[in-house]
């Protein structure tokens, strides 16, 4: 077990620092005071019941000291506190801006070159980047354990954090504002990339990251991609209603829109649906379905409808 | 049942009359101390029991035992119920209904109708919101916009059922203030009140002032819902964190509602059982007044990643840890007070020990959440969970636990057996840091709050934590059936077990309806314990 998630952004040691020193301060007054509480518990334990004990009532002495010594320690806590969080608040100029939103129950990033990711954000090593986020619907947070950063998303306006990664690796994205029903399912990934695989990932290339997955059968890499791709936040596979209609059984069943008409839910329902969301909404859903235009390779759609004709 | 003490009146214990309405009708503040106790006492039992359903969930990974949604119910259950039917309520007005007056040396109260009619108010809340378990909220205690004006649960009655609950706590502040302030006995100056009324004093004073702004707010949150006013609503120019502003300007003075009543108890039983003055008693006293002014002036910590500005978070940075002065002052002056003194491990005072060693690890860990870098990690992980449930648990429900031991002979006219309460309080203490120590590392580690699923390397310290609560769990059972079994055949109680200097000790144990055949006239403070040199 760790104590701590690994350092892996330039703010991480900074907030371990704080960390650690409340924790040494801490750890003094607590062993101070639990061996005091029970060493007295124990050396003036009642050995008589007609014992004599002194008429003590306190000593201002006493009562300035316990007040000053806390008090300026205490104030070192915040000044600290305060000036690493300053520089979590102020991200150079020179960062790269990502922009983040977070609805029920999944992250979408648009990256300045006009890509598109759901769920993981791509990163380079060493490069700050600044994340302007927003939420459409309630309250969301973003939250990375190993960048020691956090910041609520909020309807209505935009809230900003920036970090500079600095190890290569995936790190969990979790979101801490409770918001519904799939709020623990809301996880996503940051992929922070070596320069050179970032240059590649940037110019659109599928990189490292679908090495190993390229000789899955269909219905296989369809299951991963439900889950990895965040469908699972609105799709249930048991046939229970979340934001959206339930895969279980859905394949060649007949489905009523809008406006009462009906429709097979066949290979091109299913590729339109991931691609064009809004086109044909299943009566009694709301048309909030994100688009995965340019996120799923046609590949990733073949796959994903193999997979739902497995479930029965 | 002639009592030994009185020469040539009759005695009349204030139990002695019986049937329901002559307790629902009952305007002696004893009575209306025990409704509220059964009531409390039902409601933490009863959110308990969410609490261990909620954990035994989180004992794997994955959903097993309930699905996402009705965890969320469970949690929302859990933290409503205990915050708003057991915790606030609490020891101010079970324990200061039944001590106040007594304490100060007075017959009652100085509203008993009004004390009659805000007990009545509560069971109304609670009603209502019996009515609203029919298709339960999901919003959390905190009752966050957007989410609780939207989600499709039901919303309004819960929170119509806290507003209502709310004047409750109100009303009960309202005549706390008056009978401190009116009814003292001749020569019962301030500096001659026992700790626990200046506790009961500060903490009525919050209850006032701070419930009011609650009330309004949940009412708000209610138009949004019924009426479509966009308070909190953007798309209609509103502000989704304004109700966070609103919500915290009480609930955070609510935590102190909370705490500083436990600390008056702390105050009264130490003393006792060490047979010393209290130490520092004017610094106790004023720090209690200390503490509830400046909670109504550090609401935002809870708010660092809500989207407030840097200068806000700051100035509220900092006054947290102004507040954090006053608070360890206390716990010093608690362990001095041990010195020299000829300490007899009731289970009273273990309770009371117990609560300066748990209550410490709370507030150390406040430090934590108060500092702005630090926070922004730990913010909405289970660190903040397991930091509250060390300073309600450690803290407040220590106290009570304690009150309900060092009072019950004087309450009930009947002893427990001690025994076993001793080893309900050994259960309770070992259960209690079994369930919640590791819950601080587990924030540390990232693990959020709320989570009805969690990542597989979070899964030994939450099945670690499940188990701990097993064992809290068989500690408060253990507990309650002692204090129950002493009701129905425990001894008859002397008038003063534990050799109290303080007035409620100087009457017969239960004591009488009108507490005093003659008004006292005090000439020394309650702590005159130990030989003066």
């Amino acid at each position: 077990m760790t104590w701590i998630p690994e350092v892996a952004s330039n703010l991480a040691s900074k907030v371990d620092g704080v960390l650690l020193l409340i924790t040494l301060l801490s750890l003094v007054f607590f062993i101070l005071i639990t061996v005091v509480l029970v060493y007295f518990a124990i050396k003036y334990r009642r050995k008589r019941e007609d014992e004599e004990t002194p008429y003590i009532t306190g000593s201002e002495p006493l009562e300035i000291i316990w007040t000053v010594i806390p008090s300026i320690l205490l104030i070192v806590l915040f000044v600290y506190g305060y000036v690493v969080f300053k520089d979590m608040r102020t991200p150079p100029k020179d960062s790269v801006e990502i922009t983040v939103q977070g609805k029920q129950w999944l992250w979408t990033f648009d990256y300045y070159n006009g890509k598109k990711t759901i769920n993981e954000l791509y990163v380079q090593y060493n490069r700050p980047v600044r994340l302007v986020m927003e939420a459409p619907d309630v309250l969301h947070s973003f939250f990375v354990p190993a960048f020691r950063v956090k910041q609520d998303l909020v309807p209505g306006r935009y809230t900003q954090l920036w970090f500079t990664p600095t190890k290569i690796g995936t790190f969990d994205i979790f979101c801490a504002e409770y918001c519904g029903t799939g709020h623990s399912a809301m996880l996503g990934k940051v992929i922070v990339l070596s320069p050179e695989a970032y240059e590649i990932w940037e110019k659109g290339v599928k990189a490292d990251e679908d090495a190993g997955v390229a000789s899955l059968p269909p219905a296989e890499l369809g299951a991963k991609i439900y889950k990895e791709k965040g469908c699972n936040a609105c799709h249930s596979l048991d046939g229970s209603t979340l934001v959206g209609p339930s895969f279980k059984g859905i394949f060649g069943h007949t489905v009523e829109l809008q406006d009462g008409s009906k429709v097979d839910v066949d290979e091109n329902y299913i590729r339109e649906s991931i691609l064009e969301p809004q086109a044909q909404v299943v009566k009694g859903f709301a048309p909030v379905m994100p688009s995965f235009k340019g996120i799923l390779s046609d590949e990733d759609v073949t796959a994903l409808v193999a997979y739902i004709k497995t479930l029965k | 049942m002639a009592n030994h003490t009185i020469a040539h009146d009759v005695y009349v214990p204030f139990l002695e009359k019986k049937g329901i309405w002559s307790w629902l009708l009952s305007t002696d503040h004893k009575r209306i101390g025990i409704m509220y106790l059964i009531s409390i006492s039902f409601f933490f039992l009863v959110a308990g029991v969410f609490a261990l359903m909620l954990r035994y969930e989180l004992l794997t990974p994955v959903s097993d035992f309930v699905q996402p949604h009705t965890y969320n119910v469970l949690f929302t259950l859990h933290g409503s119920i205990m915050v708003f039917f057991f915790i606030v309520p609490g020891l101010a007005a079970s324990f200061g209904n039944f001590l106040i007056p007594l304490m100060i040396g007075a017959p009652d109260v100085a509203f008993p109708k009004l004390n009659l009619g805000s007990y009545w108010i509560y069971l109304l809340g609670t009603l209502i919101v019996l009515i609203a378990l029919a298709k339960p909220a999901d919003t959390g205690w905190t009752f966050y916009t957007p989410y609780s004006a939207t989600t499709d649960t039901d919303v309004v009655l819960i929170t119509l059922g806290v507003f209502v609950l709310g004047f409750s706590s109100i009303l009960t502040g309202l005549n706390f203030i008056v009978t401190i302030h009116k009814m003292r006995a001749p020569g019962m100056t301030w500096h001659r009140l026992p700790l626990f009324i200046w506790a009961s004093y500060a903490t009525s004073v919050l209850q006032l002032l701070a419930t009011p702004v609650v009330g309004i707010t949940l009412l708000l949150l209610i138009t949004e819902r019924t009426l479509g006013v966009g308070f909190f609503d953007p798309a209609k120019g509103g502000d989704p964190v304004l109700f966070q502003n609103f919500f915290w300007f009480y609930s955070h003075p609510a935590v102190y509602i909370m705490i500083i009543p436990a600390m008056g108890v702390i105050s009264e039983i130490i003393p006792v059982f060490a047979r010393k003055p209290i130490f520092g008693y004017k610094a106790i006293a004023y720090s209690s007044l200390g503490i509830a002014f400046i909670s109504f002036l550090v609401w935002a910590h809870h708010m660092f990643t809500s989207g407030i500005s840097d200068i806000a978070a700051t100035i509220f940075s900092f006054l947290t840890f102004l507040v954090a002065i006053p608070t360890a002052i206390k716990v010093f002056n608690w362990t001095a007070t041990l010195y020299k003194g000829s300490i007899h491990l009731h289970s009273a005072m273990l309770y009371a020990l117990a609560f300066v060693f748990l209550f410490t690890i709370g507030g150390l860990t406040g430090l934590f959440l108060g500092a702005l870098a630090a926070d922004i990690h730990l913010h909405d992980t289970y660190f903040v969970v397991a930091h509250m449930h060390y300073v309600m648990i450690g803290g407040t429900v220590m106290g009570f636990f304690g009150a309900l031991h060092f009072w019950y002979p004087k309450w009930f006219g009947r002893m427990f057996n001690e025994t076993v309460a001793k080893i309900a309080w050994l259960f309770i203490f070992i259960g209690f840091n079994v369930t919640f120590f590791p819950q601080f590392f587990l924030g540390v580690q990232g693990m959020p709050r709320r989570y009805a699923t969690y990542p597989a390397e979070f899964e030994s310290l939450m099945a670690l934590s499940t188990y701990g609560s097993w064992i809290l769990g068989a500690g408060i059972f253990i507990m309650t059936v002692n204090l129950i079994a002493g009701l129905i055949n425990g001894e008859k109680a002397p008038q003063n077990p534990y050799g109290s200097l303080s007035l409620e000790w100087q009457v017969p144990s239960p004591p009488p309806l009108e507490n005093f055949e003659e008004i006292p006239h005090v000439t020394d403070w309650s702590y005159g314990y130990g030989k003066k040199k």
